[in-house]
């Protein structure tokens, strides 16, 4: 017994470290390679706090303060781009949340073994393909001789073809709607998984006492399932703003600029097209950190409710 | 008597979710179908519009064209070439990482995991890690593609949660017999943990076939190195008018003088899926249980 704490104490001592040598080399590298592609570049937010020159360098630049901030908050469009970047944020988290979990819910009631197993594994499809796919099946779906048009002309909703990508009222529901189809199914897994593991009793219990489906639904797989969303939904708080853009990229247009543009075209616009690294930087830093800032609230919430911390 | 009420409510229930399920499906299904039937469709006779689920008038004519395309040839082999090498370079250097920090004895465990950690919420940003990559000499060549993205911290948690499971004593056992650490990773580890390769491999090998920002950005100029999702992102665009980045516009209006035929770029983006679409129902257990495993932290 004795022996046996003694074994799985760590020991730090000269023989233990070069008995692990193999460990040491190891982890040697990938600290190395970490430095390198994950931590060096935070160097590179000096760059916001000056004019940078690439001729002059990272070092020998004319330092500004704060001054690329203080563009960044009077400039119209950033404050846009902000707003943009959150409200398709949260429209595409609460979509989503809501969609895969009715998914699994529903899913879970399918009795039908081979026909549970098809859907599901269709539902898996859209994960997989690119946005680049996606934007681009959308892009003909919703064009004025795509399917949408012809069904709502057909049943009369409308008397001639909308166009949705020139009006800026579609555009935040077509990318919440692009997403809910791309993603539902492989959110719903991780539901799924956890309505699995519901103890089967629950169900034979309420079913001795007369209840129903939907009252199975609302007092025994819902609440079994609370921890499991509370956690995803808090998780994915932090990457409200990192969920834009791909998809704004390749839909977004000039007619709907105005609604469609994200922080992330914004750096990129600035950064790369205009050569503009240290307002690109900046920009990037405002979102580094507010994401952050959601992450530690999100944190300090969940751990509030008595959910299982996220880190 | 009560037994009959709930089946009526249930025969209802039954009903409504079979259409609501038949509705997912179809909703999920249509695009990719008419898509495809588009793309074996003649391109005169698609343009007056009608198709759905079957082509009217059948041609492979179109997918001789995309294969025709020189860059999309040239994107296609080197998404196949960055897919395999890039899935596994990272899938070594992700178990490598996984594998020492899941020792128990080691002396730097939790050090090195939160070194880790910590790159999953702190990012340096698109232009300081543009800079790096220049700097580095990475812009321009292919390596862009695999170098950078070789170790990610959720890949390493995945594989980490799970080597956790495996029990300690097989370890122990092996390091009395006079095992190092190598063969322990490469006999013992290894062999035990092949799921878990496979939803790491599948993760990563997904990423790289449908990544098409990195071509744009770090390999504009280097049409030897383009990518299939950049070459297609070039043939939908001429329609789709990209917005964002004009000069981008202008290079993809360049590269296909005129807009593209509808049946032509059907088949690119068929081309485009295809292997992706023959391959994942056959992998279905292994980002299951990969997901499980990541969803659930410690």
């Amino acid at each position: 017994m004795a022996q046996e704490v003694i074994k799985k104490d760590k020991k730090y001592t000269w023989k233990e470290f070069k008995r692990q040598k193999f460990l040491m080399i190891v982890s040697f590298f990938m600290v190395v390679y970490g430095l390198i592609f994950y931590y060096w570049p935070l160097t590179g937010w000096l760059m916001a706090f000056e004019n940078y020159k690439p001729r002059k360098g990272l070092l020998g630049s004319d330092f500004v303060g704060l001054a690329k901030f203080k563009f960044l908050f009077e400039d119209d469009v950033f404050i846009r781009v902000i707003r943009n970047t959150l409200a398709m944020g949260v429209l595409n988290l609460v979509t989503s949340t809501i969609m895969a979990i009715l998914f699994a819910i529903l899913l879970n009631e399918v009795k039908n073994v081979f026909g549970k197993k098809l859907v599901q594994t269709i539902s898996y499809l859209p994960h997989f393909l690119s946005w680049i796919i996606v934007t681009g099946i959308l892009h003909d779906a919703l064009s004025s001789s795509g399917i949408i048009n012809e069904l709502l002309l057909k049943f009369g909703f409308v008397d001639q073809a909308i166009n949705f990508f020139a009006h800026t009222q579609y555009f935040w529901p077509i990318v919440a709607f692009a997403n809910c189809w791309k993603e539902t199914g492989w959110n719903a897994i991780i539901y799924l998984a956890a309505i699995t593991s519901i103890d089967p009793c629950l169900y034979e219990a309420a079913s001795i006492d007369g209840a129903g489906r939907w009252a199975k639904i609302k007092y025994i797989t819902l609440p079994s399932i609370k921890p499991t969303i509370m956690i995803l939904l808090l998780m994915n708080v932090g990457n409200v703003l990192n969920a834009g853009f791909e998809i704004q990229y390749l839909l977004g247009n000039g007619l709907v600029k105005s609604v469609s543009d994200t922080i992330d075209i914004y750096v990129l616009r600035w950064g790369i097209s205009q050569n503009d690294f240290s307002l690109g930087t900046a920009a990037g830093i405002f979102k580094s950190v507010v994401s952050i800032v959601l992450i530690v609230i999100a944190n300090y919430a969940a751990k509030r409710m008595g959910e299982e911390r996220l880190f | 008597m009560k037994k009959q009420k709930t089946s009526l409510a249930d025969k209802i229930f039954v009903v409504c979710n079979t259409l609501f399920m038949i509705a997912f499906v179809v909703v999920t299904l249509y695009p990719v179908l008419n898509t495809l039937a588009i793309s074996l469709n003649d391109g005169v006779d698609a343009v007056r519009g009608g198709i759905y689920l079957w082509p009217r008038k059948f041609t492979w004519k179109n997918y001789q064209t995309v294969l025709g395309i020189q860059d999309i040839i040239i994107g296609a082999k080197i998404t196949v070439l960055r897919t395999v090498l890039g899935t596994l370079i990272a899938l070594v250097a992700n178990a490598l990482l996984a594998f020492v920090v899941s020792r128990k004895r080691f002396l730097f465990k939790s050090q090195l995991s939160l070194f880790w950690v910590i790159t999953m919420y702190v990012n340096g940003g698109l232009i300081p890690v543009f800079l790096l990559y220049r700097n580095l000499g990475l812009t321009g060549t292919f390596w862009v593609y695999v170098i950078p993205g070789a170790i990610s911290a959720f890949n390493m948690l995945v594989l980490r949660t799970y080597m956790q499971g495996l029990p300690d004593s097989l370890e122990e056992s092996a390091q009395l017999d006079g095992a190092g650490y190598w063969t322990v990773f490469y006999k013992i580890i290894s062999p035990l943990c092949k799921p878990v390769y496979a939803t790491v491999a599948l993760f990563v090998a997904v990423w790289q076939w449908n990544s098409w920002f990195d071509a744009m950005i770090y390999n504009r100029m280097n049409d030897e190195y383009t990518t299939l999702q950049y070459e297609l992102m070039k043939l939908l665009s001429s329609v789709m008018q990209q917005g964002g980045n004009a000069a981008n516009a202008a290079a993809a209006g360049a590269t296909s003088a005129a807009v593209t035929p509808v049946t032509v770029r059907s088949a690119a983006t068929i081309a485009t899926m295809l292997p992706i679409i023959m391959l994942y129902p056959f992998l279905q257990r292994y980002f299951v249980t990969g997901l499980t495993i990541g969803g659930v932290k410690e």
